[in-house]
């Protein structure tokens, strides 16, 4: 008996040792939860963690796959209510809203208002990243979803150009077809179909009709022949996707297109990453245009790093991640690599291949037009019950579950409506 | 009261030794754990759903009844019929399928064949697959780009043409092959337990009357394997409804969520629609069809034992 007493004894306080030792560890330490797995985007996560070490933090990765982060979401609400609360976790939009409302955020004022936060990054962004007045969540990048992405060599092997509307569009594709290329690479997920229909709607309606639909949930814009005709154009280009694209990831559409099997893809500029990390060249491999008809308008989603309440030791560390994270240095060279342009409007785009240089141009314009808005389907448009009812609808209309464009229209107003 | 009842009774015999009285007390005091543990995560958290089911909860959980509002929203979700729809095919199938797939295989193996000992476990081992493998496995093997189809027309047969996965009026279908690809070989192993199980002396019998061998199997064998059919069926069903990971590997309840079963869309709605209470409500809804199946056949149990 005394023995057993004696090897417990010991256990425990071998196990308290560890325990100590892993709390002390922690200080000098952040925790990430992020869905960036793929390719590019880890290329570019890379250059902040080696940023971090310099200063002597350590980084622990939680990373869960899958783009548009539904898993990483799912993962941390567990994480939350069980306590185990991660320094920082990648997240777009209305879901810092959300998270800022159940009080778990943390006040990142100290850092942002000692470097001027207010002062360079767009108000646009500000609706998201702050909450009730208080920094809760570093700006990371501006993604923008209305770009197609084009095979160069592809492109001069039809003879074709860039189309800047609606009908040489549609030209463009129906020569890649004629020439028995894969006019558009598709991914088979709800969010990518609802990506691509995000700028069908802006080049349709005008940004203006894009705002009152999505922003305001206008019930007459929602359902007007504007939204139908939307439909009718989605349902134009479901005809030049090849038929296996069912379930398939962005990543694997984007390598179709850098593989010359297919002509262009229309996704938001993380695509970019891809063709960077395949050692293509923008101008001579790809090219990149806006979305037809979308010129001017910059369709966004922003990548932040929203800031969890920790304990006291672990806020230092917080705070450099915070820090580390809108420093100019660190805006260019992550999104150099990451395809993105800096969320900050004061980055010299020197460092920038020439899609990174039009991104630039084209985000300060539109900051000065105010025609910078939130995309709807990656969740800076709506709360996630809207997001998800609008990404249903789409993803159904495209896939052939609902048959005709009146009742897609339909189905939206409905379901806009149940999410309420 | 189970308490009180465990200290009355040794009590009432008199006074027994410690021994004895441990002896009495130790079954339940070994069982009490895993008792306590089943009350709290699985009928508590029964009971915690059902709450939250007439809640408002969205992305957290929140504790203000509001009524039935969640059920009115779940019902007004055109999703939601074509899970249960779907829920319907797939369950027929998939039970049908591995039932009369599992005997016939069950029976052709029983006929004292050479090599059953190197059969009986190919037939077996789909099923220590996980449904995550087997799902993403069937996902390529059945990708009209990929797998099959792209195979047959490479080797020159090329009008074959076979997309269910990619068609969303039979995307459900290919989650019921994979399925039934997986299971038939344990129902097999059931059945053939069952055959092993009934005594040679009626079957010679039956011989000696000179029946032939499919009115012995009509008769005879396949009556008297009634339980092994019902143990079988409460296997699948329950296999059934509880299906998820098989769906997400294979269709990722697509496309366009033709293939959507109650279990994806209970998650989709709870966890990344932040609609947890519409949540809640479907899976009450699917504990309610579960009751509507378990409740007869508990009561014909219970009353066979009864008897």
């Amino acid at each position: 008996m005394s023995i057993k007493m004696k090897l417990l004894a010991g256990v425990v306080l071998a196990a308290a040792a560890g325990f100590a030792g892993a709390a002390q560890a922690q200080v000098k330490e952040v925790q990430m939860v992020h869905w960036w797995t793929s390719g590019g985007e880890a290329a570019a996560l890379n250059v902040l963690k080696s940023n971090l070490a310099k200063e002597g933090y350590a980084w622990k990765d939680v990373p869960i796959a899958g783009g548009g982060g539904n898993q990483a979401m799912t993962a941390l609400r567990a994480m939350v209510t069980a306590g185990n609360v991660p320094t920082s976790v990648q997240m777009l939009g209305y879901d810092i809203t959300d998270w800022a409302e159940q009080g778990v955020l943390a006040d990142l004022s100290p850092v942002a208002t000692k470097e001027g936060w207010d002062k360079v990054i767009p108000a646009a962004l500000q609706k998201f990243a702050k909450y009730d007045g208080k920094w809760v969540a570093a700006p990371v990048n501006v993604h923008s979803v209305n770009w197609i992405w084009v095979n160069k060599a592809v492109l001069d092997k039809i003879g074709g150009k860039e189309p800047t509307n609606w009908d040489e569009f549609i030209a463009l594709l129906d020569k890649a077809k004629a020439a028995g290329v894969i006019p558009l690479a598709q991914g088979g997920q709800n969010w990518q179909e609802a990506t691509m229909f995000d700028s069908v709607v802006v080049t349709t309606g005008g940004l203006d009709f894009y705002r009152k639909a999505f922003i305001d949930l206008d019930p007459a814009a929602l359902s007007s022949p504007t939204m139908k005709l939307s439909f009718e154009r989605l349902a134009k280009l479901r005809t030049y996707v090849d038929p296996s694209f069912s379930g398939r990831d962005w990543n694997l559409a984007t390598a179709m297109v850098i593989k010359g099997d297919a002509l262009l893809q229309v996704m938001g500029d993380w695509a970019k990453g891809e063709f960077i990390n395949a050692k293509k060249a923008p101008g001579t491999d790809f090219m990149c245009f806006r979305f037809p008809g979308t010129q001017g308008n910059v369709v966004f989603n922003s990548d932040m790093f929203a800031m969890f309440k920790v304990g006291a030791e672990r806020q230092e560390a917080q705070y450099a991640l915070a820090s580390a994270t809108v420093d100019p240095g660190f805006q260019s060279s992550f999104n150099v690599v990451k395809g993105s342009v800096p969320a900050r409007t004061d980055v010299s785009d020197a460092a920038f291949d020439a899609c990174g240089k039009k991104g630039i141009a084209d985000l300060k314009e539109a900051v000065a037009k105010n025609t910078l808005e939130g995309s709807m389907a990656q969740g800076y448009g709506q709360k996630a019950p809207f997001r998800a009812a609008y990404q249903e609808v789409v993803d159904k209309f495209f896939n052939g579950q609902i048959a005709t464009a009146d009742d897609a229209v339909k189905q939206l107003v409905d379901a806009i409506n149940a999410a309420k | 009261m189970t308490i009180a009842a465990t200290r009355s009774e040794p009590f009432a015999v008199g006074r027994p030794g410690l021994v004895e009285r441990l002896q009495v007390a130790l079954p339940k005091l070994v069982l009490a754990p895993s008792f306590a543990a089943i009350l709290l995560f699985v009928y508590g958290f029964i009971l915690w759903t059902l709450y939250l089911s007439f809640t408002n909860s969205r992305m957290m959980p929140v504790y203000e009844l509001i009524g039935f509002d969640a059920y009115r929203k779940l019902w007004a979700q055109p999703s939601w019929y074509t899970a249960l729809q779907n829920l319907a095919i797939f369950g027929s199938l998939y039970i049908g399928l591995c039932i009369v797939l599992g005997l016939l295989l069950a029976i052709f193996l029983d006929q004292k064949i050479r090599g059953e000992g190197v059969l009986r476990p190919i037939y077996l081992y789909p099923m220590a697959l996980s449904f995550i493998v087997t799902g993403t496995a069937w996902k390529w093997f059945l990708n009209p780009g990929l797998g099959l189809e792209k195979t047959m027309h490479a080797w020159g047969w090329t009008s074959f043409h076979f997309d269910w996965l990619v068609n969303p009026q039979m995307a459900i279908y290919t989650v019921v092959i994979a399925g039934v690809w997986q299971a038939s070989g344990f129902v097999m192993a059931m059945f053939l337990a069952g055959l092993r199980g009934i005594d040679g002396e009626i079957i010679k019998a039956a011989q000696i009357d000179g029946a032939p061998a499919w009115q012995l199997y009509r008769r005879i064998i396949i009556p008297m394997l009634r339980p092994v059919f019902l143990s079988a069926f409460v296997v699948l069903a329950h296999l059934t409804i509880k299906s998820y990971d098989l769906v997400i590997a294979l269709t990722n309840a697509g496309p366009g969520g033709a293939s959507q079963l109650p279990s994806t869309f209970m998650y989709s709605f709870t966890f990344t629609r932040n609609q947890m209470a519409v949540g809640s409500a479907s899976a009450i809804m699917m504990l309610m069809t579960i009751v509507a199946i378990m409740v007869p056949y508990l009561y014909s149990e219970l009353r066979e034992k009864g008897r």
